[in-house]
Protein backbone atom coordinates (compact mmCIF):
# COMPACT_ATOMS: atom_id res chain seq x y z
CA UNK A 1 0.00 0.00 0.00
CA UNK A 2 1.32 3.40 -1.02
CA UNK A 3 1.29 6.35 1.29
CA UNK A 4 -0.54 9.14 -0.42
CA UNK A 5 1.02 12.51 0.08
CA UNK A 6 -1.66 14.99 1.00
CA UNK A 7 -2.28 17.78 -1.43
CA UNK A 8 -1.57 21.31 -0.22
CA UNK A 9 -5.28 22.00 -0.66
CA UNK A 10 -6.13 19.50 2.04
CA UNK A 11 -6.54 20.26 5.71
CA UNK A 12 -4.49 22.82 7.55
CA UNK A 13 -4.15 23.36 11.24
CA UNK A 14 -6.02 26.61 10.87
CA UNK A 15 -9.05 24.97 9.25
CA UNK A 16 -10.88 24.44 12.46
CA UNK A 17 -14.39 25.51 11.54
CA UNK A 18 -16.07 22.16 11.05
CA UNK A 19 -18.80 23.01 8.53
CA UNK A 20 -16.55 24.60 5.99
CA UNK A 21 -14.27 21.61 6.07
CA UNK A 22 -16.95 19.01 5.88
CA UNK A 23 -18.54 20.76 2.97
CA UNK A 24 -15.24 20.71 1.17
CA UNK A 25 -14.71 17.03 1.76
CA UNK A 26 -16.32 14.86 -0.83
CA UNK A 27 -16.06 11.73 1.27
CA UNK A 28 -18.20 13.15 4.04
CA UNK A 29 -20.91 14.46 1.78
CA UNK A 30 -22.97 11.31 2.07
CA UNK A 31 -23.49 12.03 5.71
CA UNK A 32 -24.80 15.54 5.36
CA UNK A 33 -28.38 14.47 4.67
CA UNK A 34 -29.09 14.18 8.37
CA UNK A 35 -28.18 17.78 9.14
CA UNK A 36 -31.00 19.60 10.80
CA UNK A 37 -33.61 17.08 9.78
CA UNK A 38 -32.53 14.56 12.37
CA UNK A 39 -32.59 10.84 11.94
CA UNK A 40 -35.67 10.55 9.77
CA UNK A 41 -33.98 11.95 6.69
CA UNK A 42 -30.78 10.02 7.13
CA UNK A 43 -32.57 6.69 7.17
CA UNK A 44 -31.81 6.20 3.52
CA UNK A 45 -28.21 7.23 3.99
CA UNK A 46 -27.55 4.75 6.73
CA UNK A 47 -29.60 1.66 7.22
CA UNK A 48 -29.05 1.34 10.96
CA UNK A 49 -29.64 4.92 11.98
CA UNK A 50 -32.22 3.90 14.53
CA UNK A 51 -31.25 3.73 18.18
CA UNK A 52 -34.63 2.66 19.47
CA UNK A 53 -33.19 -0.59 20.83
CA UNK A 54 -30.44 1.24 22.74
CA UNK A 55 -31.28 1.40 26.45
CA UNK A 56 -31.79 4.85 27.94
CA UNK A 57 -29.10 6.03 30.28
CA UNK A 58 -29.23 8.37 33.19
CA UNK A 59 -28.03 11.59 31.62
CA UNK A 60 -28.36 14.87 33.53
CA UNK A 61 -30.84 17.33 31.98
CA UNK A 62 -28.15 19.56 30.46
CA UNK A 63 -26.64 16.58 28.63
CA UNK A 64 -30.03 15.36 27.40
CA UNK A 65 -30.59 18.84 26.03
CA UNK A 66 -27.20 18.88 24.28
CA UNK A 67 -27.89 15.49 22.76
CA UNK A 68 -31.31 16.48 21.46
CA UNK A 69 -29.66 19.40 19.68
CA UNK A 70 -27.05 17.20 17.99
CA UNK A 71 -26.00 17.66 14.41
CA UNK A 72 -26.71 14.06 13.48
CA UNK A 73 -24.57 12.19 10.99
CA UNK A 74 -22.02 15.03 10.84
CA UNK A 75 -19.40 12.55 9.67
CA UNK A 76 -20.20 9.10 8.39
CA UNK A 77 -18.12 6.38 6.75
CA UNK A 78 -17.84 6.75 3.00
CA UNK A 79 -18.85 3.12 2.64
CA UNK A 80 -21.61 2.47 5.19
CA UNK A 81 -22.18 -1.02 3.85
CA UNK A 82 -18.63 -2.02 4.70
CA UNK A 83 -18.42 0.07 7.85
CA UNK A 84 -21.61 -1.03 9.56
CA UNK A 85 -22.24 0.38 13.03
CA UNK A 86 -21.56 -2.25 15.69
CA UNK A 87 -24.54 -3.23 17.84
CA UNK A 88 -24.72 -1.14 21.02
CA UNK A 89 -24.40 -4.25 23.19
CA UNK A 90 -21.07 -5.10 21.56
CA UNK A 91 -19.67 -1.58 21.68
CA UNK A 92 -20.68 -1.24 25.32
CA UNK A 93 -20.03 -4.82 26.41
CA UNK A 94 -16.69 -5.65 24.85
CA UNK A 95 -13.87 -3.20 25.26
CA UNK A 96 -10.70 -2.37 27.15
CA UNK A 97 -10.80 -0.05 30.12
CA UNK A 98 -8.09 -1.43 32.37
CA UNK A 99 -9.20 0.74 35.28
CA UNK A 100 -11.97 -1.84 35.64
CA UNK A 101 -10.11 -5.07 34.83
CA UNK A 102 -8.37 -6.83 31.99
CA UNK A 103 -11.17 -8.97 30.59
CA UNK A 104 -13.12 -7.29 27.79
CA UNK A 105 -16.28 -7.89 29.75
CA UNK A 106 -14.89 -6.33 32.94
CA UNK A 107 -15.61 -2.69 32.05
CA UNK A 108 -19.30 -3.46 31.47
CA UNK A 109 -19.37 -5.63 34.60
CA UNK A 110 -17.68 -3.24 36.99
CA UNK A 111 -17.88 0.32 35.67
CA UNK A 112 -21.27 0.84 37.30
CA UNK A 113 -19.40 1.92 40.41
CA UNK A 114 -18.08 5.01 38.65
CA UNK A 115 -19.77 8.23 39.78
CA UNK A 116 -19.88 10.61 36.81
CA UNK A 117 -22.17 13.34 38.13
CA UNK A 118 -20.99 15.91 38.94
CA UNK A 119 -17.77 15.89 36.94
CA UNK A 120 -15.16 18.56 36.51
CA UNK A 121 -12.04 18.82 34.42
CA UNK A 122 -8.87 20.72 35.18
CA UNK A 123 -7.45 22.55 32.19
CA UNK A 124 -3.97 23.79 32.95
CA UNK A 125 -0.41 24.19 31.73
CA UNK A 126 0.40 26.53 28.86
CA UNK A 127 -2.97 28.27 28.74
CA UNK A 128 -4.19 31.77 29.55
CA UNK A 129 -7.65 30.61 30.50
CA UNK A 130 -7.10 27.60 32.75
CA UNK A 131 -8.86 26.35 35.81
CA UNK A 132 -11.32 23.75 36.96
CA UNK A 133 -14.45 23.60 34.84
CA UNK A 134 -17.71 21.76 35.29
CA UNK A 135 -18.24 19.35 32.41
CA UNK A 136 -21.43 21.18 31.58
CA UNK A 137 -19.52 24.40 31.00
CA UNK A 138 -17.00 22.65 28.79
CA UNK A 139 -19.76 21.14 26.67
CA UNK A 140 -22.20 24.04 26.46
CA UNK A 141 -20.60 26.47 23.98
CA UNK A 142 -20.34 23.89 21.18
CA UNK A 143 -23.02 21.99 19.32
CA UNK A 144 -22.84 18.21 19.64
CA UNK A 145 -22.00 16.36 16.47
CA UNK A 146 -22.48 12.73 15.68
CA UNK A 147 -19.33 11.22 14.26
CA UNK A 148 -19.45 7.66 13.01
CA UNK A 149 -15.87 6.49 13.19
CA UNK A 150 -13.98 3.26 12.77
CA UNK A 151 -12.21 2.38 16.00
CA UNK A 152 -9.12 0.24 15.47
CA UNK A 153 -7.72 -1.38 18.60
CA UNK A 154 -3.99 -2.04 18.76
CA UNK A 155 -4.99 -5.65 19.45
CA UNK A 156 -6.10 -6.00 15.79
CA UNK A 157 -9.85 -5.80 16.19
CA UNK A 158 -12.12 -2.94 15.21
CA UNK A 159 -15.69 -1.67 15.49
CA UNK A 160 -17.63 1.20 13.94
CA UNK A 161 -19.09 3.47 16.60
CA UNK A 162 -21.37 6.53 16.40
CA UNK A 163 -19.96 9.04 18.88
CA UNK A 164 -21.54 12.24 20.13
CA UNK A 165 -19.22 15.02 21.09
CA UNK A 166 -17.54 18.29 20.30
CA UNK A 167 -14.28 19.06 18.54
CA UNK A 168 -11.37 19.09 20.96
CA UNK A 169 -10.20 22.17 19.07
CA UNK A 170 -13.17 24.12 20.50
CA UNK A 171 -12.07 23.34 24.05
CA UNK A 172 -8.44 24.15 23.38
CA UNK A 173 -9.24 27.43 21.65
CA UNK A 174 -11.34 28.52 24.60
CA UNK A 175 -8.47 27.71 26.95
CA UNK A 176 -6.32 30.10 24.89
CA UNK A 177 -2.97 28.29 24.64
CA UNK A 178 0.22 30.27 25.07
CA UNK A 179 2.88 30.30 22.38
CA UNK A 180 4.77 27.64 24.32
CA UNK A 181 2.00 25.04 24.02
CA UNK A 182 3.16 22.22 21.74
CA UNK A 183 1.37 19.17 23.13
CA UNK A 184 -1.78 18.20 24.95
CA UNK A 185 -1.62 15.80 27.86
CA UNK A 186 -4.69 13.97 29.19
CA UNK A 187 -5.25 12.18 32.46
CA UNK A 188 -7.88 9.66 33.54
CA UNK A 189 -9.45 9.70 36.98
CA UNK A 190 -7.59 7.84 39.72
CA UNK A 191 -9.95 6.44 42.34
CA UNK A 192 -9.28 2.86 43.43
CA UNK A 193 -12.53 2.94 45.41
CA UNK A 194 -14.50 3.31 42.22
CA UNK A 195 -12.10 1.63 39.81
CA UNK A 196 -11.30 -1.88 40.87
CA UNK A 197 -8.54 -2.37 38.29
CA UNK A 198 -6.56 0.32 40.10
CA UNK A 199 -6.69 -1.78 43.26
CA UNK A 200 -4.81 -4.68 41.67
CA UNK A 201 -1.30 -5.00 43.01
CA UNK A 202 -0.28 -6.83 39.82
CA UNK A 203 -1.21 -4.01 37.46
CA UNK A 204 1.47 -3.04 34.98
CA UNK A 205 -0.06 0.39 34.47
CA UNK A 206 1.18 3.18 36.69
CA UNK A 207 -2.03 5.14 37.38
CA UNK A 208 -3.23 7.62 36.31
CA UNK A 209 -3.55 6.54 32.71
CA UNK A 210 -1.94 9.26 30.62
CA UNK A 211 -2.24 10.03 26.93
CA UNK A 212 -0.99 12.80 24.73
CA UNK A 213 -1.31 14.42 21.33
CA UNK A 214 0.72 16.91 19.40
CA UNK A 215 -1.14 20.24 19.36
CA UNK A 216 -1.88 20.01 15.62
CA UNK A 217 -3.29 16.50 16.10
CA UNK A 218 -5.44 17.76 18.96
CA UNK A 219 -6.69 20.70 16.86
CA UNK A 220 -7.49 18.49 13.88
CA UNK A 221 -11.21 18.59 13.05
CA UNK A 222 -11.51 14.79 13.24
CA UNK A 223 -10.39 14.80 16.88
CA UNK A 224 -13.32 15.00 19.26
CA UNK A 225 -14.15 14.85 22.93
CA UNK A 226 -17.06 12.45 23.16
CA UNK A 227 -19.77 12.61 25.81
CA UNK A 228 -22.19 10.25 24.16
CA UNK A 229 -22.65 7.41 21.70
CA UNK A 230 -25.57 5.71 20.00
CA UNK A 231 -27.75 8.75 20.55
CA UNK A 232 -27.33 8.75 24.34
CA UNK A 233 -24.70 9.61 26.93
CA UNK A 234 -21.59 7.45 27.21
CA UNK A 235 -22.01 4.31 29.27
CA UNK A 236 -19.48 4.33 32.11
CA UNK A 237 -17.53 1.46 30.57
CA UNK A 238 -16.93 3.49 27.42
CA UNK A 239 -15.24 6.31 29.25
CA UNK A 240 -18.03 8.40 30.72
CA UNK A 241 -18.50 11.22 31.08
CA UNK A 242 -15.76 12.59 28.83
CA UNK A 243 -13.37 10.78 26.55
CA UNK A 244 -11.11 11.48 23.64
CA UNK A 245 -11.72 9.98 20.19
CA UNK A 246 -8.90 10.13 17.64
CA UNK A 247 -10.05 7.86 14.83
CA UNK A 248 -6.77 7.52 12.93
CA UNK A 249 -4.86 6.27 15.96
CA UNK A 250 -5.04 2.99 17.85
CA UNK A 251 -7.82 2.91 20.38
CA UNK A 252 -5.60 3.21 23.43
CA UNK A 253 -4.87 6.83 22.48
CA UNK A 254 -8.54 7.66 22.98
CA UNK A 255 -8.28 8.08 26.74
CA UNK A 256 -11.39 7.70 28.87
CA UNK A 257 -12.99 9.40 31.90
CA UNK A 258 -10.75 12.43 31.59
CA UNK A 259 -10.20 14.69 34.61
CA UNK A 260 -7.29 16.77 33.39
CA UNK A 261 -6.20 18.35 30.13
CA UNK A 262 -2.81 20.06 30.16
CA UNK A 263 -1.15 22.00 27.40
CA UNK A 264 2.57 21.35 27.57
CA UNK A 265 5.80 22.36 25.95
CA UNK A 266 7.34 18.91 26.31
CA UNK A 267 6.03 15.77 24.66
CA UNK A 268 4.08 13.83 27.30
CA UNK A 269 5.00 10.22 28.01
CA UNK A 270 1.81 8.22 27.48
CA UNK A 271 1.12 5.21 29.69
CA UNK A 272 1.69 2.47 27.14
CA UNK A 273 4.90 4.03 25.92
CA UNK A 274 6.08 4.06 29.51
CA UNK A 275 5.17 0.39 29.98
CA UNK A 276 6.67 -0.93 26.75
CA UNK A 277 8.27 1.65 24.50
CA UNK A 278 9.29 -1.02 21.98
CA UNK A 279 5.64 -1.92 21.49
CA UNK A 280 3.80 1.37 21.85
CA UNK A 281 4.96 4.77 20.76
CA UNK A 282 3.72 8.31 21.27
CA UNK A 283 2.05 8.55 17.88
CA UNK A 284 0.34 5.14 17.63
CA UNK A 285 -1.08 5.97 14.23
CA UNK A 286 -2.87 3.01 12.69
CA UNK A 287 -0.32 1.61 10.25
CA UNK A 288 -0.65 -1.78 8.57
CA UNK A 289 3.04 -1.79 7.69
CA UNK A 290 4.39 -1.48 11.21
CA UNK A 291 3.65 -4.60 13.21
CA UNK A 292 3.23 -4.76 16.93
CA UNK A 293 6.20 -6.91 18.00
CA UNK A 294 3.79 -9.58 19.19
CA UNK A 295 1.28 -9.59 16.33
CA UNK A 296 0.69 -8.36 12.82
CA UNK A 297 -1.12 -5.08 12.21
CA UNK A 298 -1.70 -5.79 8.51
CA UNK A 299 -5.26 -6.97 9.10
CA UNK A 300 -7.98 -6.52 11.67
CA UNK A 301 -11.04 -8.44 12.78
CA UNK A 302 -14.09 -6.26 12.30
CA UNK A 303 -16.48 -6.97 15.16
CA UNK A 304 -18.91 -8.45 15.72
CA UNK A 305 -17.71 -11.48 13.83
CA UNK A 306 -18.69 -15.10 13.92
CA UNK A 307 -16.82 -18.32 14.38
CA UNK A 308 -16.20 -19.28 10.80
CA UNK A 309 -16.11 -15.83 9.32
CA UNK A 310 -13.58 -13.95 11.43
CA UNK A 311 -14.43 -10.92 9.26
CA UNK A 312 -10.76 -10.22 8.75
CA UNK A 313 -10.22 -7.09 6.68
CA UNK A 314 -7.13 -5.24 5.56
CA UNK A 315 -6.09 -2.51 7.93
CA UNK A 316 -5.88 0.84 6.20
CA UNK A 317 -3.21 3.47 6.65
CA UNK A 318 -4.34 5.93 9.33
CA UNK A 319 -7.39 3.70 9.74
CA UNK A 320 -8.75 4.96 6.42
CA UNK A 321 -8.43 8.65 7.35
CA UNK A 322 -5.30 9.09 5.30
CA UNK A 323 -6.70 11.85 3.07
CA UNK A 324 -7.51 13.91 6.13
CA UNK A 325 -4.46 13.41 8.33
CA UNK A 326 -1.47 12.23 6.29
CA UNK A 327 -0.30 15.80 5.96
CA UNK A 328 0.28 16.02 9.69
CA UNK A 329 3.08 13.51 9.32
CA UNK A 330 4.66 14.66 6.08
CA UNK A 331 8.35 13.88 6.06
CA UNK A 332 8.22 11.78 9.20
CA UNK A 333 9.55 8.24 9.33
CA UNK A 334 6.48 6.44 10.59
CA UNK A 335 8.47 3.28 11.25
CA UNK A 336 10.51 5.21 13.74
CA UNK A 337 7.63 7.27 15.09
CA UNK A 338 5.18 4.41 15.61
CA UNK B 1 -16.38 -57.57 40.77
CA UNK B 2 -17.65 -54.28 42.14
CA UNK B 3 -14.27 -52.60 42.39
CA UNK B 4 -13.34 -52.49 38.69
CA UNK B 5 -16.75 -51.08 37.89
CA UNK B 6 -16.20 -48.24 40.34
CA UNK B 7 -12.86 -47.40 38.73
CA UNK B 8 -14.49 -47.44 35.32
CA UNK B 9 -17.16 -45.07 36.58
CA UNK B 10 -14.48 -42.82 38.05
CA UNK B 11 -12.66 -42.67 34.77
CA UNK B 12 -15.81 -42.01 32.77
CA UNK B 13 -16.75 -39.33 35.30
CA UNK B 14 -13.40 -37.62 34.85
CA UNK B 15 -13.78 -37.89 31.09
CA UNK B 16 -17.15 -36.19 31.19
CA UNK B 17 -15.91 -33.53 33.59
CA UNK B 18 -13.03 -32.69 31.26
CA UNK B 19 -15.37 -32.59 28.29
CA UNK B 20 -17.97 -30.38 29.97
CA UNK B 21 -16.17 -27.01 29.61
CA UNK B 22 -15.75 -27.57 25.88
CA UNK B 23 -19.44 -28.39 25.52
CA UNK B 24 -20.39 -25.40 27.65
CA UNK B 25 -18.33 -22.93 25.63
CA UNK B 26 -19.63 -24.40 22.37
CA UNK B 27 -23.17 -24.04 23.68
CA UNK B 28 -22.47 -20.41 24.57
CA UNK B 29 -21.12 -19.71 21.10
CA UNK B 30 -24.11 -21.42 19.49
CA UNK B 31 -26.46 -19.27 21.57
CA UNK B 32 -24.68 -15.97 20.90
CA UNK B 33 -23.66 -15.77 24.53
CA UNK B 34 -19.93 -15.57 23.87
CA UNK B 35 -19.69 -11.88 22.96
CA UNK B 36 -18.92 -10.18 19.66
CA UNK B 37 -15.77 -12.22 19.08
CA UNK B 38 -16.70 -15.85 19.75
CA UNK B 39 -13.52 -17.20 18.17
CA UNK B 40 -11.33 -15.28 20.57
CA UNK B 41 -13.61 -16.31 23.42
CA UNK B 42 -13.00 -19.97 22.58
CA UNK B 43 -9.29 -19.39 22.02
CA UNK B 44 -8.73 -17.84 25.45
CA UNK B 45 -10.98 -20.17 27.40
CA UNK B 46 -9.56 -23.29 25.81
CA UNK B 47 -6.06 -21.99 26.43
CA UNK B 48 -6.71 -21.47 30.13
CA UNK B 49 -8.56 -24.81 30.20
CA UNK B 50 -5.47 -26.50 28.77
CA UNK B 51 -3.32 -24.95 31.48
CA UNK B 52 -5.73 -26.28 34.09
CA UNK B 53 -5.48 -29.76 32.53
CA UNK B 54 -1.70 -29.61 32.65
CA UNK B 55 -1.68 -28.43 36.27
CA UNK B 56 -4.17 -31.14 37.25
CA UNK B 57 -2.14 -33.81 35.47
CA UNK B 58 1.01 -32.74 37.27
CA UNK B 59 -0.71 -32.62 40.64
CA UNK B 60 -1.71 -36.29 40.47
CA UNK B 61 1.66 -37.70 41.51
CA UNK B 62 1.99 -35.55 44.66
CA UNK B 63 -1.67 -36.22 45.45
CA UNK B 64 -1.04 -39.96 45.21
CA UNK B 65 1.93 -39.61 47.52
CA UNK B 66 -0.12 -37.61 49.93
CA UNK B 67 -3.20 -39.84 49.99
CA UNK B 68 -2.08 -43.14 48.49
CA UNK B 69 -5.45 -43.20 46.75
CA UNK B 70 -5.29 -45.31 43.62
CA UNK B 71 -7.79 -43.17 41.71
CA UNK B 72 -5.35 -40.38 40.97
CA UNK B 73 -2.87 -42.60 39.16
CA UNK B 74 -5.68 -44.10 37.12
CA UNK B 75 -6.55 -40.81 35.41
CA UNK B 76 -3.03 -39.54 34.78
CA UNK B 77 -2.82 -40.65 31.18
CA UNK B 78 -6.33 -39.46 30.49
CA UNK B 79 -5.68 -35.97 31.85
CA UNK B 80 -2.38 -35.82 30.00
CA UNK B 81 -4.23 -36.57 26.78
CA UNK B 82 -6.86 -33.98 27.66
CA UNK B 83 -4.05 -31.46 28.01
CA UNK B 84 -2.93 -32.35 24.50
CA UNK B 85 -6.52 -32.14 23.23
CA UNK B 86 -7.07 -28.68 24.75
CA UNK B 87 -3.71 -27.45 23.47
CA UNK B 88 -4.52 -28.70 19.97
CA UNK B 89 -7.95 -27.08 20.03
CA UNK B 90 -6.35 -23.86 21.30
CA UNK B 91 -3.96 -23.81 18.35
CA UNK B 92 -6.74 -24.72 15.90
CA UNK B 93 -8.91 -21.92 17.32
CA UNK B 94 -6.08 -19.52 16.61
CA UNK B 95 -5.57 -20.76 13.05
CA UNK B 96 -9.29 -20.98 12.24
CA UNK B 97 -10.97 -18.18 14.16
CA UNK B 98 -8.24 -15.57 14.52
CA UNK B 99 -6.24 -16.00 11.33
CA UNK B 100 -9.20 -17.28 9.32
CA UNK B 101 -7.06 -20.15 8.00
CA UNK B 102 -4.74 -17.74 6.27
CA UNK B 103 -1.83 -20.17 5.90
CA UNK B 104 0.64 -17.56 4.73
CA UNK B 105 -0.07 -15.45 7.79
CA UNK B 106 0.09 -18.52 10.04
CA UNK B 107 3.49 -19.38 8.58
CA UNK B 108 4.91 -15.91 9.11
CA UNK B 109 3.36 -15.54 12.59
CA UNK B 110 4.84 -18.85 13.74
CA UNK B 111 8.29 -17.69 12.72
CA UNK B 112 8.00 -14.09 13.90
CA UNK B 113 6.21 -14.17 17.24
CA UNK B 114 8.14 -15.50 20.21
CA UNK B 115 5.00 -16.36 22.18
CA UNK B 116 3.70 -18.43 19.29
CA UNK B 117 7.05 -20.17 18.83
CA UNK B 118 7.06 -21.10 22.51
CA UNK B 119 3.45 -22.25 22.31
CA UNK B 120 4.16 -24.41 19.28
CA UNK B 121 7.16 -26.02 20.97
CA UNK B 122 4.98 -26.82 23.99
CA UNK B 123 2.32 -28.28 21.71
CA UNK B 124 4.85 -30.45 19.87
CA UNK B 125 6.18 -31.60 23.24
CA UNK B 126 2.68 -32.54 24.38
CA UNK B 127 2.12 -34.40 21.12
CA UNK B 128 5.30 -36.42 21.66
CA UNK B 129 4.23 -37.28 25.20
CA UNK B 130 0.73 -38.14 24.00
CA UNK B 131 2.09 -40.41 21.28
CA UNK B 132 4.28 -42.25 23.76
CA UNK B 133 1.64 -42.56 26.48
CA UNK B 134 0.38 -46.00 25.39
CA UNK B 135 1.46 -49.30 26.94
CA UNK B 136 3.37 -50.35 23.83
CA UNK B 137 5.53 -47.22 23.94
CA UNK B 138 6.05 -47.60 27.66
CA UNK B 139 7.37 -51.11 27.15
CA UNK B 140 9.42 -50.12 24.13
CA UNK B 141 11.00 -47.13 25.89
CA UNK B 142 11.55 -48.98 29.16
CA UNK B 143 13.70 -46.97 31.52
CA UNK B 144 13.81 -44.04 29.16
CA UNK B 145 10.03 -43.51 29.39
CA UNK B 146 10.10 -41.73 32.73
CA UNK B 147 12.82 -39.18 31.92
CA UNK B 148 11.08 -38.52 28.58
CA UNK B 149 7.80 -37.78 30.34
CA UNK B 150 9.49 -35.49 32.79
CA UNK B 151 9.57 -33.10 29.83
CA UNK B 152 6.07 -32.22 31.01
CA UNK B 153 7.79 -30.01 33.61
CA UNK B 154 9.56 -28.10 30.86
CA UNK B 155 6.28 -27.88 28.94
CA UNK B 156 4.65 -26.30 31.97
CA UNK B 157 7.43 -23.70 31.95
CA UNK B 158 6.94 -23.03 28.24
CA UNK B 159 3.18 -22.70 28.66
CA UNK B 160 3.63 -20.16 31.45
CA UNK B 161 6.11 -18.23 29.31
CA UNK B 162 3.64 -18.30 26.40
CA UNK B 163 0.97 -16.93 28.75
CA UNK B 164 3.37 -14.34 30.24
CA UNK B 165 4.13 -12.92 26.81
CA UNK B 166 0.45 -12.47 26.01
CA UNK B 167 -0.33 -10.42 29.11
CA UNK B 168 -0.84 -6.73 28.38
CA UNK B 169 -1.96 -4.84 31.44
CA UNK B 170 -2.20 -6.86 34.63
CA UNK B 171 -0.12 -9.79 35.84
CA UNK B 172 -2.61 -10.89 38.50
CA UNK B 173 -4.12 -13.88 36.71
CA UNK B 174 -0.78 -15.02 35.39
CA UNK B 175 0.79 -14.73 38.84
CA UNK B 176 -1.93 -16.95 40.29
CA UNK B 177 -1.27 -19.73 37.79
CA UNK B 178 2.48 -19.34 38.18
CA UNK B 179 2.09 -19.69 41.95
CA UNK B 180 0.00 -22.86 41.59
CA UNK B 181 2.58 -24.25 39.14
CA UNK B 182 5.41 -23.40 41.54
CA UNK B 183 3.58 -25.17 44.35
CA UNK B 184 3.03 -28.29 42.27
CA UNK B 185 6.65 -28.34 41.14
CA UNK B 186 7.85 -27.75 44.69
CA UNK B 187 6.25 -31.05 45.73
CA UNK B 188 8.75 -32.75 43.46
CA UNK B 189 11.79 -31.42 45.27
CA UNK B 190 13.31 -34.45 47.00
CA UNK B 191 12.92 -33.19 50.61
CA UNK B 192 9.28 -32.25 49.98
CA UNK B 193 8.58 -35.43 48.05
CA UNK B 194 9.90 -37.46 51.00
CA UNK B 195 7.70 -35.56 53.43
CA UNK B 196 4.42 -36.09 51.59
CA UNK B 197 3.92 -39.76 52.60
CA UNK B 198 4.86 -38.86 56.19
CA UNK B 199 2.19 -36.17 56.20
CA UNK B 200 -0.36 -38.79 55.23
CA UNK B 201 0.89 -41.04 58.04
CA UNK B 202 0.53 -38.22 60.53
CA UNK B 203 -3.00 -37.32 59.36
CA UNK B 204 -4.17 -40.91 59.46
CA UNK B 205 -2.91 -41.32 63.03
CA UNK B 206 -4.43 -38.30 64.68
Amino acid sequence: MLIKIAKPSDLHESDVTPESIYLSRRRFMGGMAGLGAGLALSGNVHANADYSDVPDGDAPPWLKEKISDTQWRAITPSNPEKDKIAPFDDASGYNNFFEFGTDKGDPARYAGSLETQPWSVVIDGEVNNGGRFALEDIAKPSQFEERIYRLRCVEAWSMVIPWLGIPLADIIKRADPTSKAKYVRFETLVDPEQMRGQRSSFSIIDWPYVEGLRLDEAMHPLTIMAMGMYGRELPNQNGAPLRLVVPWKYGFKSIKSIVRISLTEEQPVNSWQKIASDEYGFYANVNPKVDHPRWSQATERRLPNSLFSPNTIETRMFNGYEDEVAELYAGMDLRKHY
Amino acid sequence: MAAPKIWLLWRVGVFLAALTPLLFWSWQVANNAAGPEPGRYLLLNIGIGGLWMLLLTLSLTPLTKLTRWKGFALIRRQLGLWTLAYATLHMLSYALFILGLNWALLGSEIVKRPYIIVGMIALIGLAVLGATSNKWSMRKLGKRWKPLHKFSYAILGLVLLHFFWVVRADMGEWAMYAAIAALIMATRLPPVARTLPKLRYRFSHT
